[in-house]
C-alpha cells in the first residue's frame, strides 16, 4: 500500500469504521478526544517548561498562570477521566457479559466531558482566570486579580465535566446491578454488595463452607469501588463550584459578599479531602484494577491471591477517605493529631495497598513465564515502575519533618506527581490501549512496532528524567506555582525541559502510529452513526 | 540542630539509591519473564514478608525523622517551648509587612515567626543566598501560622512567599532581611 493509501485507509485497509457497533465507536471516541487532551496538556506542560528555563515575553505571567491552572485540570479530566471512563464503560459490559444499562448516558458523558474541558479550558485562555487546581480560599472571589465571568465560565465547565462524570458512576453502578431484557432476574442487591467489597467483608467473618462465592470478577470490583470515589469527588467539586459561583454571580450582579463567611482551613479540608478522592483515591484503585486486569490477559491465568488483591482494594478505598491531611502537614493551625494520623501513619498505609497490587501483578506475571514483550507488557511494567518510584516519593514528603522542606517544590510535583501521572499512569493507560486496540477495532493491525518501541522508550526516559531533574531542582529549594526569572535553575530546568520534548515526540510517534493504523478515513468513521444494535458491544460475530 | 541541608543531602542519597535499585529490579524482571526457567511458583510466605517489610517501612519512616529531625519534634510542641525571639509579621496585598527592617537572630536562639495574613493563603519561607530552602509554612487567613525555627549557621537569607496567591504573588520576595550571627 502507498503512503496516501495507508494514510487515508488504514494500515493494511483493516480497519473498517462501518463494521463498528455503537459502544465501540463510543469508546473510541473518547479514547480519540482523550488522546488530544493529552496532547493539550503536554504542548501546555512544554510551553511551561521553556517558561522555566526563560521566561517567553509573548506569554504574559498571567498567561503562564492560566496556563499552569488549565494544564492539570486537562490532563486528569480532559484527557484522563475520559479515557479511563470510555474503557470502564466497555469494560464492565464486556466482563459482565450483558450490555451497558444506557447508551445514551454514556453518550452524555463523552459529551459533557468533552465540552466541559473545551468550556474551562477557554475560559482560563481568554480570562485568564488562574486560582489553580487548589482554589485556596479566597482566591477563587478575588475580582481585583481574576475576571468574575472568567470565573464563571471556569466553574460552569467543571460542574459540566462533574455532572458528565456522576452520569458515568450512575451508568457503572447500574450496569452491574441491572437485569437486561430477555436475562433471568439478576440478583441486583448482592451484585452491588459484592463490587463494592461488603459481601468479601463479611466472608472474612463467616466459616470456610458457608463463603460465599464472588458474583462479580476482580477488574469489575475494582473498577466499582474507584467508582465511589469518582461519586463522592463529584459530590464535593459540584459544591465546592456552586459555592463559589454564589461569589462570582453576586459579585457580577453587584453584590458583595463576605469572603470571610467561609473558614479558609476549613475549606481547604473540605476541599482536600475531595481532591484527594481522586489523587489518592480513584486513581490508585483504578489503576491497581487496570493492572490485574491487564495482568490476566496478558497470561490467560488467574491472579496470584486474588482474595488478598479484593481486599487491598477495600483498604484502598477507606484509606483515601482518610489521607488528605498530608496536603496540610505545612498547615500550623491544622490539629496535629490530624497530621499525624491521616497525614503520616494512614497515608503510609499506601505503601501497603499499592505495595501489594504492585507484588501480585508481578507475581502473576512471574508464574506465566515465559512471556513475550509484547507492547501491553512493556508499557505495564513501565507503568509498575512509575508507581514504584511515586508512592515512595509521596510517602516521604507525608512526613511531619521532611514535608517542612519538601512542600511546595518542585519535588512534589516532579518524582512524586508527575512519575506517578506520566510514567505509572499513563504508560499503564497506554498498555490497556494497546490490549484493547485489536478488540475495540475488530482486528486492526498496528502501523509500526518500531514506532510503538521508540513511543516506549521515549516516554520512560522522558518521564522519568523530568521528574528526576524536578527533582533534583526541588532538594535544592526550587518551588512549584512561582516563576524564576534569573535562571536560579537552570541546569535542571534545560534537562527536564530536554526529557519534556522526548514526552512530546513519543506522544507525537504514538499518535501518528495510532492514525496510520486506523487511517483518516476510519477517524473520520468514528465520528459518524453506527447501525448496528446499539446493545450490542461487539459485532455478531466477534461476540 | 541538625541543619536542613543536611537533612535534604541524607535523602537525596537515599532516594536516588532506591531509584537505581528498583529500575534495576524492573530491568531484570523484564528480561527474566521473557525467559523459561525453573521455579515458576511464588511463595506465599515470600509474599507475607513483603507485606510485614512495607508496614515496618511506611511506620519506622516517621518514628525516624521524628527522632533524627530535630524541628518535627518542636514543632509538634511549639506551644510548650517559650521562644527567644518572636517576630510578628502580616502578609497583605501581596506585600510581607516586617516588624523592623531586619530580623536579627543570634545562632543558636529559638526564634518564633508569628504570621498574620489579612486576605489570601500565601506561604512564608525563609531561603539562603543559593536558594536553597531553610524552611516553610502555609499562612492561611483568619488562623495563627507560626513556626519556631533553631538557626544552626550565620547568615543573611531571604523570605518567600511559597504558596500562589494568584500573579500578583509571584514575585513576594524579601532578600537579606534574616541576619543569623554569631553569638
Amino acid at each position: 500500500m502507498s503512503f496516501k493509501d495507508t494514510f487515508m485507509n488504514g494500515e493494511q485497509g483493516l480497519f473498517k469504521s462501518a463494521s463498528l457497533t455503537p459502544m465501540q465507536k463510543l469508546i473510541l471516541r473518547f479514547v480519540v478526544v482523550g488522546l488530544i487532551y493529552y496532547g493539550l496538556a503536554v504542548i501546555e506542560g512544554m510551553i511551561m517548561r521553556i517558561y522555566q528555563i526563560e521566561p517567553i515575553n509573548a506569554i504574559p505571567d498571567f498567561q503562564y498562570f492560566a496556563i499552569l491552572t488549565a494544564h492539570p485540570l486537562v490532563g486528569i479530566f480532559g484527557s484522563t477521566y475520559l479515557t479511563v471512563f470510555g474503557a470502564f464503560l466497555f469494560l464492565v459490559p464486556f466482563l459482565m457479559k450483558k450490555p451497558l444499562w444506557s447508551y445514551k448516558l454514556g453518550n452524555w458523558t463523552f459529551l459533557l466531558i468533552t465540552f466541559g474541558t473545551l468550556i474551562f479550558w477557554l475560559a482560563g485562555f481568554i480570562s485568564h482566570y488562574a486560582p489553580l487546581y487548589t482554589l485556596y480560599w479566597p482566591l477563587p472571589a478575588d475580582f481585583s486579580q481574576f475576571s468574575p465571568i472568567g470565573g464563571t465560565f471556569f466553574i460552569l465547565g467543571i460542574a459540566l465535566v462533574m455532572l458528565g462524570s456522576v452520569f458515568f458512576v450512575i451508568n457503572i453502578f447500574k450496569t452491574i446491578a441491572y437485569t437486561p431484557e430477555g436475562m433471568e432476574k439478576q440478583p441486583a442487591g448482592a451484585l452491588l454488595a459484592d463490587a463494592i467489597g461488603y459481601s468479601g467483608l463479611r466472608n472474612l467473618f463467616r466459616k470456610k463452607e458457608k463463603q460465599k462465592e464472588h458474583l462479580v470478577s476482580l477488574p469489575v470490583a475494582a473498577i466499582a469501588r474507584g467508582t465511589v470515589d469518582v461519586a463522592l469527588n463529584a459530590g464535593i467539586i459540584l459544591f465546592t463550584g456552586v459555592l463559589i459561583l454564589v461569589y462570582l454571580v453576586g459579585h457580577i450582579m453587584g453584590f458583595e459578599l463576605k469572603d470571610t463567611a467561609v473558614d479558609a482551613l476549613l475549606y481547604k479540608n473540605w476541599f482536600w479531602w475531595g481532591l484527594d478522592l481522586i489523587a489518592d483515591g480513584l486513581v490508585l484503585i483504578f489503576v491497581a484494577g487496570t493492572w490485574y486486569l491487564i495482568a490476566m490477559m496478558i497470561t490467560g491465568k488467574k491472579l496470584f491471591m486474588q482474595n488478598i488483591a479484593r481486599a487491598a482494594l477495600l483498604v484502598e478505598l477507606i484509606v483515601s477517605w482518610t489521607v488528605w491531611s498530608h496536603h496540610l502537614l505545612s498547615d500550623q493551625a491544622q490539629p496535629a493529631i490530624l497530621k499525624i494520623v491521616s497525614g503520616e501513619l494512614v497515608t503510609a498505609f499506601e505503601l501497603i495497598t499499592q505495595g501489594l497490587a504492585f507484588y501480585i501483578v508481578l507475581a502473576t506475571l512471574w508464574m506465566a513465564r515465559p512471556l513475550k514483550m509484547t507492547n501491553e507488557l512493556k508499557f505495564l511494567l513501565g507503568g509498575l515502575l512509575g508507581f514504584a518510584l511515586a508512592v515512595p516519593a509521596g510517602i516521604m514528603q507525608a512526613d511531619i519533618g521532611l514535608n517542612r522542606i519538601l512542600h511546595n517544590t518542585q519535588w512534589i510535583i516532579g518524582p512524586h506527581v508527575h512519575v506517578a501521572i506520566l510514567v505509572g499512569l499513563t504508560m499503564t493507560l497506554y498498555s490497556a490501549i494497546y490490549i484493547l486496540f485489536p478488540i475495540v477495532t475488530n482486528g486492526a493491525k498496528l502501523y509500526s512496532q518500531k514506532l510503538a518501541n521508540f513511543h516506549f522508550w521515549a516516554h520512560l526516559i522522558g518521564g522519568i528524567g523530568m521528574g528526576a531533574f524536578m527533582g533534583m531542582a526541588g532538594l535544592e529549594g526550587m518551588l512549584r506555582r512561582t516563576i524564576y526569572f534569573n535562571g536560579e535553575f537552570n541546569l535542571y530546568m534545560i534537562l527536564a525541559g530536554i526529557c519534556g520534548g522526548l514526552l512530546l515526540l513519543a506522544f507525537l510517534a504514538f499518535f501518528y502510529n495510532i492514525v496510520m493504523s486506523v487511517g483518516l478515513n476510519g477517524v473520520i468513521g468514528i465520528f459518524t452513526p453506527s447501525k448496528l444494535p446499539v446493545k450490542d458491544l461487539l459485532p455478531p460475530e466477534k461476540s | 540542630m541538625v541543619d536542613s541541608q543536611l537533612v535534604l543531602y541524607g535523602q537525596t542519597i537515599a532516594y536516588t539509591c532506591y531509584a537505581i535499585v528498583i529500575i534495576l529490579v524492573m530491568g531484570w524482571f523484564g528480561l527474566k519473564i521473557t525467559k523459561s526457567g525453573k521455579g515458576n511458583k511464588v511463595s506465599h510466605a515470600f509474599f507475607y514478608t513483603f507485606v510485614g517489610f512495607l508496614v515496618v517501612l511506611g511506620v519506622s519512616l516517621h518514628i525516624v525523622t521524628y527522632n533524627t529531625i530535630p524541628w518535627a519534634s518542636m514543632d509538634v510542641n511549639r506551644d510548650d517551648i517559650k521562644p527567644d525571639k518572636v517576630f510578628n509579621i502580616t502578609v497583605e496585598n501581596h506585600q510581607f509587612i516586617l516588624p523592623s527592617e531586619k530580623l536579627v537572630i543570634e545562632v543558636g536562639e529559638k526564634a518564633l515567626f508569628d504570621v498574620t495574613s489579612n486576605d489570601l493563603t500565601y506561604g512564608f519561607g525563609v531561603f539562603r543566598a543559593d536558594n536553597s530552602m531553610i524552611f516553610q509554612m502555609q499562612v492561611v487567613p483568619g488562623h495563627r501560622n507560626d513556626i519556631l525555627w533553631q538557626f544552626e549557621k550565620s547568615g543573611i537569607y531571604t523570605i518567600r512567599s511559597t504558596e500562589y496567591s494568584g500573579p500578583k504573588g509571584a514575585q513576594m520576595i524579601l532578600k537579606d532581611v534574616v541576619v543569623v550571627k554569631e553569638d
